[in-house]
């Protein structure tokens, strides 16, 4: 080994504590990186090639009723290369150990064939067996949440009529990758079962033998979506068609496509941000080695040494201390990344998650991870390249001190001589005192993001179900029923309070834009399902026109006032006139509301009913749940309290360990941050303080100096660095506007206080480290040394 | 005035001495900027320094010796005046030119040793051989100095006289074709000093390396072939030994 790779190593090993800390972010940056890259891969690996095998749609429509002999023309429709027809009808299931309906799918299958599209895959048992008329596939979430497996029976409420099913198998299919109960909004997996039945056990039992009410296709490549769709929908029209949406608006797909690219998103994001401030620590360690090192570097030069190998030297620092980051980031990756798998695993059905760990990201981390090294170094390698030898053999001139701006205001009398000497050492490198503040604000930045998305589902569901979902049950029909039911309904066992509620399926035309949408009809004042903003004051229905989401009226350029028009898409299919006269501004979908009596009135039917909101009293539960399971009518009845515990329950173990992830990569940040500064300060002014314990000043007088500086520097980074959280959390809220749902910008007192006490610990740690080290300064040694 | 005599003496080549100049230097002026205040080094020095001589430098301080040597090593270029080294010009020579040149002709030797603290003795020495052509090896430079015992230690487990010592091996053993040294002996007591003056002195003689060294202490004079005594910025007298002495034979 060559003498300057020796002193390399040995300058490094000299220096551990400070490379460590710096190795560490680099570290956290680099893990992120894998983890988020890694995991965006896997899933979309294993998306493609699911989607590929079991042959994912396209295009979906659901529609009333075709008769079987549209089918052929379905696939001859231009820019089509395959369709598939189905019968998909949702059912109540009656568990015995559940009192209340859980609402399952029951969806065709051509046995013994198997689907043209969206084919399932078997995880467990057999396909179904030709004439068996009560046999069926299970989807394994729900046969997961209740224990259920081959052979196992279940009893369904087809057509009015109890069933017993028996499993056959346990399936998967691409179109409930994700997937919530219909007309909830949260993931449920007890409480919403998918089944795949015999075509004609199942057409039979809903007066569908011939027909269908289910369309997906698959394009041909380079065919356009839009023009299917349009194609289809007009196709559909006379059968009621309930218009066709592209895979991207598929609920499942469009779930995972929003993770997908919030995976990427961040994964490219927050890397950067830690090699950022990683540079900036190399940055600062390299300058104050490279003055350090002043004369070594002046001798090595007077030995004949070109430049380039000194610059070389101490580029070499950066790149070592990058690399054993990337060693911690790329184990720390693989293990987090897993971790995210696993997490991943419970929320999508796939047939196999594998995690992948393509060799593409690791050479791209290690990549990017010396470019930001090398990047921190340049400028101390150019001081140390640049430094004339001549110059380098005379001892560095005093640094240049002045007053501080405090003192020169007059408030000199008010500092003690420590305070004075901390002021005018931030004032004296006023960039570095900013960038550690800003590095230190960016961990408790990084800590307010975190913590924000626990917030902001906290006040989501706070909002939906205790401000805007007040019912304790809803109801939903299969079909619109005469006002008879709904007094059927009020003479249910323990309803005390019965709110109806007409949903119409339409699309609403302004102009030459269009969206499906479902109108809400509800009383003006409801006490139940209540319309409520983003300020959460409930809002009053005006007795015409229509209350549409802000969302939706942006998407369609729709101000109030206007004129919008309904093409309904059920019944006679009628189309319609309405006005906007108000817009709202909710967290969730994209809505369209009217007074019920208004909508009524618009469809000119009496007091019809597409389900209802129930406030029940829970000792009735019981028997009240019993008679809605019975009903034939009732296809959905969705149980708020029910729905919440179980995502809560999901929700809790997969944010703690993300509160865990960010609790760890803030305080590395801020370890590093502090750590560096106190470092690069002791080493600076290891000579004054030294001088002035010589001159009777106590540890803790000269500690005070030090740390005090670290203190200042934390107290201004922490209100810089909430403010800088708040404003990525606005930023986060920004990107996850989707359509169906946003975040509310809430950041709670909790987090703040989280992020602050993080970094103060952290801060308090690296003082502690740093106090260590001033009390054993050598006093003799430190003065002897000549610098 | 002064300057002119000198260089007139200075031109003629020393009876015991070895014959071609080593270097010739002409109108050496040197100036720093400082502000407003311009602070004049050198004024026009003419110096020769012929083959494996010992030249002493001697002058209070402030009065340009360390400017002039290092102008003479490469380290640092005039503001006016031309220094030819062996027939080449370093003065107009760039910074490539001038790092080969100190690479494979020059040793160095300082008043603060500047050692890398965290390489060993035989490392340092080490440094150096390892990007010369036909180096000697480590061990045997620090024979040279009586330090063959002390290989492994690092500076810090060294006396001052030793890290000096460490210091001229490394100095010498690329084989230098001049060993310029600025007060060697400035951080040594007496004793010390001599030891270091000692392993300066036989290197001189043995190998025959050109020696320039720089000292405010003028008893250490006595050893050289000649002394050049600088004021100012100026040489102000320019003197040959007669009979020189080792250094053991010094006393100050
Ligand atoms: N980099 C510099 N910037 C400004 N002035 C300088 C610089 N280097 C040297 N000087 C000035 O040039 C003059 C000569 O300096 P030099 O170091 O050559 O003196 P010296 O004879 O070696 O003195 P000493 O015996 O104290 O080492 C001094 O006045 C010094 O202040
Ligand atoms: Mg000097």
């Amino acid at each position: 080994m060559r003498a300057l790779d020796r002193k390399l190593l040995r300058d490094l090993w000299q220096i551990k504590g400070q490379g460590l800390a710096i190795a560490l972010v680099i570290g956290a940056g680099l893990a992120m990186f894998i983890a988020y890259l890694s995991n965006f891969d896997s899933l979309r690996r294993t998306q493609e090639a699911y989607y590929e095998h079991q042959r994912f749609g396209d295009v979906f429509a659901r529609l009333k009723r075709a008769p079987r002999s549209l089918e052929p023309r379905l696939a001859l429709l231009p820019g089509v290369a395959q369709a598939d027809a189905r019968v998909v009808v949702d059912v109540t299931l009656d568990l015995p150990q559940y009192d209340e309906p859980i609402t399952g799918r029951l969806i065709s299958m051509p046995v013994p064939r198997r689907p043209v599209l969206n084919d399932v895959y078997l995880r467990q048992g057999r396909f179904l067996d030709p004439g068996r008329s009560d046999e069926i596939l299970l989807s394994e979430g729900f046969a997961e949440a209740h224990g259920l497996g081959p052979g196992d029976r279940l009893a369904a409420v087809i057509n009015g009529r109890r069933r017993n099913l028996e499993i056959a198998g346990i399936a998967l299919s691409p179109e409930y990758v994700y997937s919530v109960p219909p007309g909830e909004l949260i993931p449920d997996d007890a409480r919403f079962a998918i089944m795949w039945m015999e075509r004609r056990a199942l057409a039979a039992a809903y007066d569908m033998e011939g027909g269908f009410n289910d369309v997906s296709l698959r394009l041909s490549p380079g065919a356009s979506a839009d023009e299917a769709i349009a194609r289809l929908d007009r196709l559909l029209e006379p059968y009621g068609g309930l218009g066709a949406y592209p895979r991207a608006l598929q609920f499942s797909h469009w779930t995972l496509d929003m993770e997908l690219t919030g995976l990427q998103t961040v994964g490219l994001i927050l890397p950067v941000i830690f090699l950022a401030v990683a540079a900036f620590l190399l940055n600062v360690v390299l300058t104050r080695i490279v003055t350090v090192q002043r004369e070594q570097i002046a001798a090595l030069k007077a030995l004949g040494y070109a430049d380039r190998e000194i610059g070389w030297h101490y580029v070499q620092w950066a790149l070592l201390i990058a690399l054993a980051g990337s060693a911690v980031g790329l184990a720390g990756g693989v293990w987090i990344g897993r971790g995210m798998s696993a997490i991943y695993n419970d929320f999508y059905r796939f047939p196999v998650l594998e995690y992948h760990l393509a060799p593409e990201l690791v050479l791209g981390a290690l990549v990017i991870s010396q470019l930001g090294a090398v990047l921190g170094a340049q400028s101390a390698v150019r001081r140390a390249v640049s430094l004339p030898p001549a110059e380098a053999m005379r001892p560095e001139p005093p640094a240049r001190y002045r007053p501080s701006v405090v003192e020169r205001l007059g408030l000199k009398r008010w500092l003690t001589q420590p305070a004075r000497m901390v002021l005018r050492n931030v004032e004296r490198q006023p960039g570095r005192a900013l960038a550690s503040v800003v590095g230190i604000a960016f961990a408790a930045a990084m800590m307010v993001v975190g913590l924000f998305f626990v917030d902001a589902i906290d006040e989501l569901l706070d909002v939906q179900f205790n401000v805007v979902q007040r019912q304790d049950v809803t109801v939903t029909f299969a079909e619109p029923r005469s006002a008879r039911a709904f007094d059927e309904l009020a003479r249910l066992p323990g309803v005390l309070q019965l709110e109806p509620l007409r949903a119409v399926p339409a699309r609403l035309r302004f102009g030459h834009r269009s969206r499906q949408v479902t109108v809400t009809g509800l009383r003006s004042r409801p006490q139940l399902n209540r319309v409520v903003d983003a300020s959460l004051k409930p809002r009053r229905l005006p007795a015409e026109g229509l209350v549409i989401s802000a969302k939706l009226a942006r998407l369609l350029a729709i101000e109030v006032g206007d004129v919008v028009s309904l093409e309904v898409l059920e019944g006679a299919r009628p189309v319609r006139r309405a006005v906007v006269s108000e817009l709202v501004d909710e967290y969730m979908g994209l809505s369209v509301y009217m007074e019920i009596g208004a909508l009524r009135r618009l469809m000119r039917e009496g007091g019809t009913l597409s389900g209802a909101y129930l406030e029940i009293d829970e000792a009735a539960g019981g028997e009240l749940y019993r008679r809605l399971k019975a009903a034939p009518a009732v296809v959905g009845v969705g149980i708020a309290s029910a729905t919440l515990q179980s995502f809560r329950d999901t929700l809790a173990q997969n944010i703690l360990l993300m509160v865990f992830f960010n609790l760890l990569f803030a305080g590395t940040i801020a370890c590093g941050v502090v750590y560096n500064a106190a470092r690069v300060a002791l080493s600076e002014r290891s000579r004054e303080l030294a001088s002035l314990r010589v001159m009777g000043f106590t540890r803790g007088e000269i500690s005070a100096i030090l740390l005090g500086e670290l203190a200042a520097l934390t107290l201004l980074a922490i209100p810089l660095g909430l403010v800088m959280g708040y404003g990525l959390a606005a930023l986060t809220t920004m990107a996850y506007d989707t359509e169906l749902y946003r975040f509310p910008l809430v950041v709670s007192p909790r987090t703040y206080a989280a992020a602050a006490l993080t970094v103060i610990g952290a801060s308090v740690a690296s003082g502690m480290i740093v106090r260590r080290k001033l009390d054993h300064l050598d006093l003799v040694a430190v003065l002897k040394t000549h610098e | 005035m002064k300057a002119e005599t000198s260089s007139d003496r200075g031109a003629t080549p020393p009876a015991g001495g070895g014959q071609a100049a080593v270097f010739v230097a002409r109108g050496i002026t040197k100036l720093y900027h400082m502000g407003e205040v311009t602070v004049e080094a050198l004024r026009g020095v003419d110096l020769e320094l012929y083959e494996s001589e010992l030249v002493v430098l001697l002058g209070p301080s402030g009065s340009g010796k360390s400017t002039l040597l290092n102008i003479l090593g490469g380290l640092d270029v005039p503001t006016a005046g031309s220094v030819v080294y062996r027939g080449e010009e370093l003065t107009a020579a760039g910074d490539r030119v001038l790092t080969r040149y100190r690479r494979l002709h020059v040793g160095f030797v300082f008043q603060f040793y500047n050692l890398i603290p965290s390489l060993t003795a035989r490392e340092n020495v080490a440094l150096t051989t390892e990007i010369v052509p036909h180096p000697m090896p480590p061990e045997e430079a620090l024979d040279m100095v009586e330090l063959g015992d002390r290989l492994d230690h690092f500076p810090a487990q060294l006396s001052g006289g030793e890290q000096q010592r460490v210091a001229i091996a490394r100095a010498i053993a690329k084989r230098p074709d001049v060993l310029l040294c600025d007060e060697p002996t400035g951080a040594l007591d007496i004793k010390t000093g001599i030891v270091v003056l000692e392993a300066l002195a036989r290197i001189n003689r043995e190998l025959g390396t050109t020696t320039a060294v720089i000292t405010h202490n003028a008893a250490i004079a006595r050893m050289a072939d000649r002394v050049v005594r600088l004021a100012d910025g100026r040489i102000v007298r320019l003197e040959r030994n007669a009979d020189k002495l080792a250094p053991h034979q010094l006393s100050w």
